[in-house]
């Protein structure tokens, strides 16, 4: 039932009977299921995309690189495990390449950004080195353009004449 | 001052404007209006059949191509024919590229039509039938499919038509604007009569790749005996999201092609280069698209008839093309009432049903060629609308 999720990433806020005659099943089957995934942890979440900047507040946002000393028996985890524990780190990757951990970090301004960095990342134990990668502007996010230059309809009506 | 009417061909001049512009126009100047009119896909064409539009340009690739159009692009249509229809045509003498479906149409009815010559037309349907069959010399003659057969086409119906100057029967399946497909097994039905009274088919399968429920479209030439007698018209505009890009083509017996050629050498001496091009493409690597498309118009489809029927206007359930047929008698209005009613009190632009056809009175088209979220919102105003004239 890959198709109730790909509707929900696009849009979480479709009632069940909605998302039912759509997938030609009943809103019972429907609603079991999204139970079931939130249940087995296929469904962590819903949220709101925002464009912070047009919501006139203060927000910075940075990808920041870093390279880390894997533990034994631990490999990354337990580094990934700490810095994941801050609520500025919106997210964790581990990465193939030239670095080990991409982690994405929110905060009211580049400032407090670069603070965090310097004193909250930077030095933790295994933390070789880091790269900071300020965000200027956001294009595209969870797969939505942010600043449509024009959303009008451009089709026309052809034959009305 | 010159009396251009008599300058001009009788004919055209015969023709009747459509009469739904009025709609369109009340439509543009309010701001607000929430469209379910447009009959074309909200899909753009996908980024790497554009890109390979794009490359063309890039390397200058600026000239007419041949007559017929690219070898390349004929064979890549013949196999695709071949993958999705299991019908074989020769790229070089039973495949032409056209200007969109429409001008293959066009220049089947212009190839075929000797003065007086009549041409059967299932209504409701796409509106150029009619008039490309009068300014070829034609006679058309309607028959009404009706909403109890889901509007498909019954041997009966055409026999009752048939005179002795019948020439070409038009099949418009996937249909617009009904929805209607015809199945196998109405094709051969279809095909009995076809060969009993030696007519010729242009069939119109412009929708072909847009069909639901798992059943896929049926090419009129594969039913058995019909290669001979069939003019197959499709383009890359439905299938491909590819409407500007003005591409289509006709396959059929090579004798039909090779006048057809005739005429579409001079008349437009080749199709767009550019389009050829982002349709070859198209066609070697475009079948994700197609499904992903379909799979998408079929989650909206589900959504409005269901979203119809809880209103209480019986919807048949359309299983091609990507529109509606929702029958508005019960609300005692015609179809021009309730369209216009409709988009003066609750900005939504519908088409009435008379558009396609005399016989399309009490119904109205909806498109589906639109997001949820803007389907959505027209289906509660449409909802608010019906609740109006209850009281």
């Amino acid at each position: 039932m890959d198709k109730l999720l790909e509707l929900l990433q696009e849009n979480a806020r479709m009632s069940c009977e909605q998302l039912a005659v759509m997938l030609g099943r009943t809103p019972e089957e429907v609603a079991a299921q999204i139970d079931e995934y939130e249940k087995s942890g296929v469904i962590r979440g819903y949220h709101a995309l925002i464009n912070w900047e047009k919501a006139d507040a203060n927000h910075a946002s940075a990808l920041i690189e870093l390279r880390v000393t894997p533990k034994r028996d631990k490999g990354f985890d337990e580094i990934a495990d700490k810095i994941m524990q801050f609520e500025e780190v919106e997210s964790v990757y581990l990465m193939s390449g030239g670095f080990d951990l991409a982690v994405r970090v929110n905060a009211a301004t580049m400032q407090d950004i670069a603070l965090f960095v310097a004193k909250r990342l930077a030095p933790l134990d295994s933390v070789l080195s880091t790269a900071t990668h300020f965000i200027l502007t956001r294009y595209k996010d969870g797969g939505v353009v942010l600043n449509p230059e024009d959303e009008r309809d451009e089709r026309r009506t052809v034959l009305c004449d | 001052m010159i009396d251009y009417r008599q300058k001009m061909n009788p004919a055209i001049l015969e023709i009747a404007p459509s009469g739904i512009r009025k709609f369109f126009d009340i439509a543009n100047e309010m701001k607000d209006v929430i469209s379910l009119s447009i009959g074309e896909p909200d899909f753009v064409t996908p980024w790497h059949v554009r890109q390979e539009g794009i490359r063309s340009l890039e390397d200058g690739k600026t000239w007419y191509s041949p007559n017929r159009g690219f070898s390349e692009l004929r064979e890549e249509i013949c196999r695709w024919l071949k993958r999705h229809y299991h019908v074989e045509y020769h790229p070089d003498t039973e495949l032409l590229v056209t200007v969109g479906g429409s001008e293959a149409i066009d220049l089947c009815f212009r190839t075929l039509l000797a003065p007086g010559d009549e041409v059967l037309i299932p209504q409701p349907s796409f509106v150029c039938y009619g008039p490309l069959t009068a300014m070829a010399g034609g006679v058309p003659v309607y028959i009404e499919t009706k909403a109890e057969n889901r509007f498909r086409l019954t041997p009966e119906e055409i026999e009752e038509k048939l005179a002795p100057r019948t020439k070409l029967l038009v099949l418009p399946f996937p249909n617009n604007p009904t929805g209607a497909v015809m199945r196998r097994a109405d094709l051969e039905a279809v095909a009995e009569v076809v060969k009993k009274h030696d007519l010729l088919v242009l069939s119109d399968e412009i929708y072909s790749e847009l069909t639901y429920g798992g059943t896929p479209h049926v090419c009129f030439s594969e039913i058995d005996g019909m290669m001979e007698r069939t003019v197959v018209v499709n383009g890359f505009s439905k299938a491909f999201a590819m409407t500007g890009w003005r591409l289509g083509y006709v396959a059929g017996p090579s004798a039909l092609v090779a006048q057809m050629t005739k005429l579409h050498q001079y008349g437009i001496m080749c199709s767009p280069t550019t389009a050829q091009y982002a349709a070859i493409e198209a066609l070697k690597n475009g079948d994700a698209d197609i499904v992903n498309m379909r799979t998408q118009y079929d989650m909206r489809r589900r959504l409005i008839v269901d979203g119809f029927n809880r209103m209480g206007l019986t919807c048949f359930e359309p299983e091609g093309a990507f529109y509606v047929f929702p029958c508005i008698r019960s609300t005692g209005l015609s179809s021009e009432e309730f369209c216009e009613r409709l988009i003066y009190q609750e900005h939504v632009a519908v088409v009435p049903g008379p558009a396609f056809g005399a016989c399309g009175e009490g119904f109205v088209r909806v498109s589906y060629s639109y997001s949820i979220k803007h389907i959505t919102e027209a289906l509660r105003r449409i909802e608010h609308f019906l609740e109006g004239l209850q009281k």
